[in-house]
């Protein structure tokens, strides 16, 4: 078992790390830029040492002063939470070669995963249906007309030096296709001195889900799935699991590739396998593995009971995964939102400044995961997630009306929250039926943002 | 002389991305609505927009900066 964990990380997720950390009896290192100092998860942490000045690239980011700070302190292990360091293979080799240990993968394992091409295949060779398109890079038009067979249109054509959405073209029909892909050829090379191109279906409408995996390096199992369609500009608003859009048949499928594809590349720790799920045609395809813990595990948490933070912890200190996937079962619904400091009402600006009075939501079926307390100030250098709300219920219609309940009792005042756009999607039918996908939200917010003053 | 302020709190930007020029460089003259940099809160980007005009801008904060709202970001004659 561990003896001594620092945490690579600020806000919520190192509160949480350090809440699982104390619950097994390790001692526990807060890592904070000066920003920081009066952080929860300071106040939290057995010791806390400033590793540097407020912007990220120079704190939370500097993977020098953290493993400096990580051995002037006696750890033996650095948690790096989600976002920063958690998915930089450098970070994971670096904490390694210095003799200590990274909870979470390899950096071989974060490589693998990291590059789209490289996880693409690591998953096809796993037999993980993934989005139908080129293996690869693909060369002249002639190889092109043959990918059409397996993806069928509208296909996607995108630049392979491109990014951020830059060099896509998408093609509805064959003629399109000739016009197009010489088209993007040139645009390629001209743009990126590089013609080469990829092809990949384009999916319509798709529900996000994700299967969350526990691995040893040698044993993986799942936790089951996560649906988190409700997305604005890519981020998850709102997350729910277990998903409603799944049959049993289906979701064995679904969970059962997940683990096929962290057994395959000897997968250590917690990870997600994320996918898009095409409802019409009860399809799922394969997007990217996430190699840390996530967001919204707590309703992973909620529905099995598992407390996936203390798991990646024990298997990180060396214990073999302890829970078979027989014992895995799933209890009733949950649904986790993330109250972000961000005004609703004004195309969500961020709204930095200092918690006032603070009434938190609790009793039955209410998990409150925050950095907040009365008189926090909540600095303007970071993300704006202050808090997630989860709540459990024995159905879906169970947990909404416990969410609303609990967003009732919610009171941060000084600051303006997306708390109001959860109380409006609670009311929304097509919310409350569960019939929406990954571009449903956006759609709503163009038409709905009067319901979001507060 | 008069002075820009920071509208809001946050990492002061004196370029659009790295590598990229100055929006500003010392010496410069401002016409109101000129951008003066940029100011990340939260992972967004504000543009920071002169609402005075002037010449000779000094700049009083540096690139990636932390200031807090109301932080002087340069002066102009």
């Amino acid at each position: 078992m561990l003896k001594k964990l620092l945490v690579a990380n600020r806000g919520e997720i190192a509160v949480r790390v350090i809440r699982a950390a104390k619950d097994l009896g390790i001692k526990t290192v807060a890592v904070h830029s000066a920003a920081d100092a009066t952080s929860l998860h300071v106040l939290l942490a057995d010791e806390a040492v400033n590793i540097g000045p407020p912007a990220a690239k120079k704190s939370y980011l500097n993977i020098d002063a953290i493993i400096e700070a990580a051995k002037s302190t006696g750890c033996d292990s650095i948690h790096p939470g989600y976002g920063f360091l958690a998915e930089n293979a450098s970070f994971s080799d670096a904490v390694t070669a210095s003799g200590l240990i990274f909870v979470g993968p390899s950096g071989d394992a974060i490589r693998l995963m990291g590059d789209k091409v490289s996880a693409r295949s690591a998953a096809a060779a796993a037999g993980v249906p993934v989005v139908p398109g080129s293996a690869g890079r693909v060369e002249g038009i002639d190889a092109a007309r043959h990918i059409l067979i397996d993806t069928g249109f509208p296909v996607m054509i995108k630049a392979a030096a491109g990014g951020g959405g830059r060099g896509i073209r998408i093609a509805n029909n064959l003629a399109e296709f000739e016009q197009a892909f010489p088209q993007a050829e040139a645009e390629a090379l001209a743009a990126f001195g590089d013609g080469g191109l990829y092809m990949e279906k384009v999916i319509g409408k798709a529900r996000h889900i994700e299967v969350q995996v526990l691995a040893d390096g040698k044993n993986a199992i799942h936790c089951y799935e996560r649906e988190c369609s409700l997305q604005r500009r890519r981020q998850k608003v709102w997350e729910e699991a277990p998903s409603r859009a799944l049959s049993d048949e289906l979701r064995e499928e679904l969970c059962g590739s997940a683990v096929a594809l962290a057994k395959a590349v000897g997968y250590s720790g917690a990870g997600t396998v994320e996918y898009l799920y095409d409802d019409e045609a009860n399809r799922f395809y394969f997007i990217e593995m996430n190699t840390r813990i996530q967001v919204e595990h707590p309703v992973t948490e909620a529905i099995t009971g598992i407390d996936l933070v203390a798991e990646m912890l024990r298997i990180a200190g060396g214990e073999p995964l302890r829970i078979r996937q027989k014992d895995v079962s799933v209890r009733g619904h949950a649904i986790e939102v993330r109250i972000n400091a961000e005004d609703p009402s004004k195309d969500f600006a961020p709204f930095p400044g200092t918690v006032g009075d603070l009434r938190l939501p609790g009793g039955p079926g209410v998990r409150f995961d925050s950095m907040l307390y009365p008189g926090y100030q909540v600095p303007p250098f970071y993300d704006s997630l202050l808090a997630k709300l989860i709540v459990h219920g024995e159905t879906r219609e169970a947990a909404i009306t416990r969410l609303v309940r609990a967003l009732g009792e919610l009171k941060i005042d000084g600051m303006k929250t997306t708390k109001p756009l959860f109380l409006a999607l609670a009311a929304d039918p097509s919310v409350q039926a569960g019939d929406v996908h990954t571009r449903w939200l956006e759609g709503w917010l163009n038409d709905n943002a009067a319901k979001l003053a507060d | 002389m008069a002075q820009i302020l920071s509208p809001l709190p946050g990492t002061f930007y004196r370029s659009p991305s790295p590598g990229q020029p100055a929006y500003k460089n010392d010496g410069d003259s401002v016409a109101v609505g000129d951008v003066i940099g940029l100011i990340e809160v939260m992972k967004s980007f504000h543009e920071v927009k002169s609402e005075v005009a002037g010449s000779n801008i000094r700049f009083s904060a540096d690139n990636e900066e932390p200031v807090m709202a109301g932080a002087p970001l340069a002066d102009l004659d």
